[in-house]
């Protein structure tokens, strides 16, 4: 079975989903907001770690879709590294609750600069179902300089895969 | 019969359905709990408290759930800890959140308490504001020439949540786990009081990202329970369908993930790919990839989408149709077996002893399904085969998720064919009122405790799998090899989100 996949996959090419076109306005107002924060640029490869910061799990069950073969991420330059010191950008989930307060202000401290910070899900917006708790510190916004927001309760694979090329595209125009 | 069951049912009850819970006193309590451990004595599932009382749900093996009370003197309570080694965790939880002391127990520190909140026991009646600073976390110490200490997390490689493992290891032989969690509380219980069941249970929903439906579910048929109301079969059989997708998509994900760990990509690869599949064919069906909110107090929120159906058939049959290939080139590949096969063991008496659900449970002999015995519907009509293994190894682990898939998908199948007419929802008449309601989740068997007061929740408990089953991991581990940690906390795959709360 093993051999009759890989030529399988040799003959009909990668099993991957096919690109999406991206959303070019929303692309331009990205880059002017990149601009603007005077941040400097990266070229066209993004390393990505992401931070719980207190997520449920949805959001990090979404990820690691991405990370599969059905997106395919290094074909757009995108990665995801085993160190917040190898990142560009902190994709970081959940309403950032007080126990990793401190975990997350250190990761973005081990992060070399230049360096982004998404927000994804809507926890990490602005604190989701758990606004108000006595646990959470709030929303990632409260805690980092954040970049780039994805919505979605988690947002799908596909959302935070258009969202990280925006950012890529942004980074290199 | 045991005589701590005979305990429990001597005292008086308070109503809550569909068990009464039985109020003990404090020495009878501590009789009670001085009898537990022994042959045929119940074993603990949950231990929580409200503000005036601590709450135990046991079951004595091969018969009946029972539900325990017993008040808070002196702001203490006997522990249970000395003679029910699982108790321990739930006790420092409760310490945490409550400020009740378990008097006797065998672990005082800390849990989800980590210092931080701006008050202390978030959850009693008047919590008082933080007086002292965050301590350091204290481990058990490890005594020996030549051990060292690896310290793992809460940020660590991997797209995992965060929790803290504590290896001490004497070159490469692990001489102790110990784990430390809490880092994801976000003070769900507290959010929940006050609310209707229909409000709260989007935070049901969102106790772990995993066991969404499983969650939702159990806590769904908590509110039904306690207003006698229950769910049209139309929803039940539609709940049913996405409890079995929830678990398809989680054991492929789970396979995948090991496969990846033992760095065996092809598997890994093959398995995520259906597993998006299934994901895909959820959100054809019931608008959501995990099925988020979709299970709602009363039945479900939305019908199955025109073609949804079909969208998971389909799935299903590209599943059904690789996964003899898949399973084949699991037994057929050396390098896989040397890394599973033997490694993580966990002993019947022990997956016993801590009433282990799920794969953890099934892998080591226990073979519990709460879809069978309590049972809910639509399980009542359906025949589905229950997977026990005795290796209680990674490798037994895997096959037990094997094993459910195939059984998964057959429940779907006939699910689907023969899906009742009828009404989606009923609504939940207000009440003041009690009730105990149970799922069977990927990892096991979820059980949530609620208190409605005029309608609205004045106490509630959320008891995930996972606080029986990452002990076991701790126990796993002992012995082990280091570079198998990873692969071992596969395996077992426990919630963070979901025991932190």
């Amino acid at each position: 079975m093993v051999w009759r996949r890989i030529a399988s996959t040799l003959r009909h090419g990668p099993a991957g989903l096919p690109a999406e076109p991206l959303d070019a306005a929303a692309t331009r107002a990205l880059a002017e907001r990149l601009e603007a924060a005077a941040q400097r640029r990266l070229g066209r490869s993004l390393a990505i770690w992401p931070v719980d910061g207190g997520s449920c799990n949805g959001c990090e069950l979404e990820i690691r879709m991405l990370n599969s073969i059905v997106y395919d991420l290094e074909r757009f330059g995108l990665r995801f590294v085993a160190s917040p010191r190898h990142a560009d950008v902190l994709l970081v989930t959940g309403p950032v609750t007080r126990n990793l307060h401190e975990a997350v202000l250190r990761t973005f401290d081990a992060t070399p600069d230049p360096k982004w910070v998404v927000a994804m899900g809507d926890c990490a917006i602005d604190g989701g179902v758990f606004k108000g708790s006595y646990a959470i510190s709030g929303a990632v916004g409260m805690v980092l300089p954040v970049d780039l927001v994805v919505r979605g309760c988690p947002p799908t694979p596909a959302q935070l895969l258009s969202g990280l090329r925006a950012l890529l595209e942004a980074n290199a125009g | 019969m045991s005589i701590s069951a005979d305990i429990i049912r001597a005292a008086p009850t308070e109503p809550c359905q569909p068990w009464p819970r039985h109020v003990l006193l404090g020495e009878e309590w501590r009789a009670m709990a001085a009898s537990l451990g022994g042959e045929g004595a119940p074993v603990l599932l949950a231990l929580w408290a409200d503000t005036v009382r601590v709450h135990a749900l046991l079951h004595e093996p091969g018969s009946a759930w029972l539900l325990a009370s017993t008040g808070i003197a002196d702001g203490r309570y006997p522990a249970l800890s000395p003679h029910c080694p699982s108790a321990a965790w739930f006790e420092r939880m409760i310490r945490d959140l409550w400020g009740h002391d378990a008097e006797g127990g065998r672990d005082a520190r800390p849990w989800l308490e980590h210092g931080q909140w701006p008050v202390t026991a978030p959850l009693s009646v008047r919590p008082p504001a933080r007086q002292s600073p965050a301590e350091p976390p204290e481990f058990l110490a490890v005594e020996g020439e030549d051990t060292h200490q690896i310290a793992l997390g809460p940020a660590y490689a991997g797209i995992i949540e965060p929790g803290h493992f504590r290896l001490s290891a004497l070159g490469e032989t692990v001489v102790r786990l110990e784990i430390r969690l809490g880092w994801l509380h976000k003070g769900t219980l507290g959010l929940m009081r006050g609310k209707s069941p229909r409000a709260a249970a989007r935070f049901a929903a969102r106790l772990s990202g995993d066991s969404t439906v499983a969650h939702s579910l159990a806590f769904a048929r908590a509110a039904e329970a306690a207003t006698g109301t229950e769910a049209p079969p139309r929803a039940a059989a539609l709940r049913a369908v996405m409890a079995e997708l929830e678990r398809s998509a989680n054991h492929l994900g789970d396979c995948g993930a090991i496969a990846d760990i033992a760095a065996f990509g092809l598997l890994s690869a093959r398995f995520c790919w259906h597993r998006e599949a299934l994901l895909h064919a959820a959100l054809v069906a019931f608008g959501h990839r995990l099925m988020m909110d979709a299970v709602v107090p009363g039945g479900v929120s939305a019908d199955i989408a025109p073609g949804g159906a079909e969208a998971i058939l389909q799935a299903l049959l590209a599943l059904g149709k690789e996964l003899p290939d898949l399973q084949r080139v699991y037994d057929n590949s050396s390098s896989l077996a040397d890394r599973m096969v033997g490694t993580g063991i966990v002993t019947p008496a022990l997956a016993t002893a801590f009433a282990a659900g799920g794969f953890v449970g099934r892998a080591s002999g226990r073979g519990v399904d709460v879809r069978r015995t309590p049972g809910y519907a639509p399980y009542d009509r359906l025949t589905f085969a229950v997977p026990v293994l005795a290796a209680g190894d990674v490798d037994a682990r895997v096959r037990i998720r094997l094993a459910e898939l195939g059984e998964s998908i057959l429940l779907i199948r006939t699910l689907l064919a023969e899906l009742p007419e009828g009404h989606l929802a009923v609504p939940l008449p207000q009440a003041t009122s009690e009730g105990i309601g149970w799922a069977e989740g990927f990892r096991g068997d979820i059980w949530h405790w609620l208190r409605l007061d005029g309608g609205q929740i004045s106490a509630v408990f959320m008891r995930d799998p996972s606080w029986l089953q990452w002990p076991l991991l701790e126990a796993a581990m002992a012995g082990g090899n280091v570079a198998d940690f990873p692969l071992c906390n596969k395996s077992f795959n426990c919630s963070y989100s979901g025991v932190d709360l």
